[in-house]
């Protein structure tokens, strides 16, 4: 049976360990802070020559698009599978393109794109830049009169900023159609009603909260996986755990965002369309 | 004789383990300085911080009188290129050929041409006992320890720097491409009349290179009251001196260190 004085030892260690959790948080957050005003700063005096800025948008964008296809694809079928039974309880199975269109829009399209990408190039990107800090070729940068992150992180920041409403679109497009392929095809809700209800409850705005999104996501993961690159420890370890916490803080991020972003748009669109509003 | 950095009551401390405490440090022009001593004990950090790549927990680096902190970011970039800086392990850029790692810096920081910079770095790599058109093509990866040393001394050495930092500059390689190093660090003095700051622990190099030789020690092996730097003098004097953790280092002897395995 443990002791009181163990017991109490153990409180002790919980708060303390809460306690230092809490700091963590805050130092990170402040650094991250300083971190993208460092940034901004640069990101003027320091635009990026082609030859720098293409390479990284090819490996951030072009590389991606098989990915987010993909699960652009997979998207659309999956919220047709899952919403196709409880229109059908209904019988509003025409109605079906509603749901997965405007879903797929204003949420998992801009979500699940950014989630990939900051599963395939914001680990990489902290793994690269982390390798970069542990073998000095950061320092070797400011060696040679370069600003490493004018040098290395404007241009990625721009790629991630730039190219992510492409893929958002790119997935929303190929999830729109692998949705109305299934719903059509295998679930045989009929074409004509789908697409009728679809243009009925999908307005531009929902198209545009997506985009909106995007850009806030792009951004996030892009100085999320550079700022944890930068600070990475020594070591294969230390570069793959930069490598996991550039996707965990991107992940949890992009969600945070998501919410605060779906909350802001959805009472700005109150605003600027009180009539729409369905009662 | 002029000084081209000094270092003044210089403390570092990462988080909570200092590393460095009231170094003082004068680097005179045209001379070769050698700093040693056992890992840890601070020689890299101590050229990092001359070069300004770090900056200290307290105290001052001057470049020539000038306090490097005062420098605005312009001039720092600028003064920053009168040094030249051979990693440890070369640090050249894996994405870039060779020949783009020798010719960042021109590209970087001068408006020259194209022709005019391959002319330098054909020149840069000649320097160093290569040739263009077999390395300039590689990437880092393809290249042997010594070549990548090489290659990164001919890209600290492209944009004529007056002070060269060489940070361990034969660890890891075999005596013979050992000496070409020395060699390359010897040449590059007599060819250019640069400033050499060495940190090494290979007591050929200190033979071979050294004008003055400063002998930095570890901060955990020291009492509150002694200085840390426990050696400053020639090459010949060092070889000679009557401080046992001098000569300990110097001769390469395990002696107490020993016990403390055992007691581990």
């Amino acid at each position: 049976m443990p002791s009181a004085g163990s017991a109490t030892h153990d409180r002790m260690t919980f708060v303390h360990n809460l306690g230092k959790l809490v700091l963590d948080l805050f130092i990170l957050a402040g650094d991250l802070t300083l971190f993208t005003l460092q940034m901004l700063r640069w990101i003027v005096p320091g635009w990026p020559r082609a030859n720098v800025l293409w390479p990284v948008m090819y490996q951030i964008g072009v590389q991606s698009v098989p990915v987010i296809l993909v699960t652009g694809g997979f998207i659309g079928m999956v919220l047709a599978v899952q919403a196709y039974e409880q229109f059908a309880m209904m019988h509003m199975e025409n109605q079906l393109g509603t749901v997965v269109n405007v879903t797929l829009l204003k949420e998992l399209g801009p979500v699940l794109a950014a989630v990939m990408l900051a599963g395939r190039v914001g680990s990489s990107m902290s793994a690269q830049l982390g390798t970069m800090r542990v073998t000095e070729q950061i320092d070797a940068l400011t060696a040679l009169g370069a600003n490493p992150i004018a040098y290395l992180v404007v241009p990625r920041f721009l790629a991630c900023f730039l190219l992510i409403p492409m893929l958002t679109l790119f997935a929303d497009g190929i999830g729109v159609l692998s949705g109305w392929w299934f719903s059509t095809r295998v679930l045989g809700v009929n074409s004509f009603y789908y697409w009728h209800y679809s243009r009925a409850f999908v307005n531009a705005y929902d198209l545009w909260s997506g985009i909106i999104k995007s850009v806030f996501f792009g951004a996030s993961i892009s100085l999320i996986s550079c700022h944890r690159g930068f600070h990475s420890r020594a070591g294969a370890e230390g570069v793959g755990q930069a490598a996991t916490e550039a996707f965990v803080y991107s992940f949890i991020v992009i969600l945070a965002l998501d919410f605060l972003l779906g909350f802001f748009l959805m009472e700005l669109f109150n605003v600027l369309f009180p009539k729409l509003v369905i009662i | 004789m002029s000084t081209l950095v000094e270092l003044c009551q210089i403390q570092m401390r990462f988080g909570p383990q200092a590393i460095l405490r009231d170094i003082h440090l004068e680097v005179e022009a045209g001379k070769t300085l050698v700093l040693i001593g056992e890992s840890g004990c601070g020689k890299s950090v101590t050229m990092k911080l001359m070069m300004n790549l770090l900056r200290p927990t307290s105290g001052e680096v001057l470049w020539e009188g000038r306090r490097v902190d005062d420098l605005s970011e312009r001039e720092l970039v600028l003064r920053r290129l009168k040094f030249g800086y051979l990693f440890q392990g070369g640090a050249l850029f894996d994405s870039l050929s060779v020949f783009e790692n020798v010719a960042f810096s021109l590209r970087q920081n001068t408006t020259l041409n194209e022709t005019t910079i391959t002319d330098i770095v054909r020149e840069r790599l000649r320097d160093v006992g290569l040739e263009m058109h077999v390395v300039g093509r590689k990437k880092p990866a393809e290249l042997s320890g010594g070549m990548r040393k090489r290659v990164g001394l001919a890209r600290a050495l492209a944009i004529d720097p007056d002070v060269m930092l060489y940070d361990e500059p034969t660890t890891g390689l075999d005596p013979i491409m050992s000496d070409v190093i020395n060699e390359l660090i010897l040449r590059t003095r007599e060819r250019r009349g640069v400033t050499s700051i060495v940190v090494t622990h290979d007591m050929h190099t200190v033979r071979k290179v050294a004008d003055r030789v400063v002998m930095l020690y570890p901060l955990a092996r020291l009492a509150p009251h002694e200085p840390q730097i426990l050696f400053d003098g020639t090459a010949e004097e060092v070889f000679e001196c009557d401080d046992s953790r001098v000569s300990q280092f110097v001769r390469g002897e395990a002696r107490e260190r020993l016990l403390e395995l055992s007691a581990a």
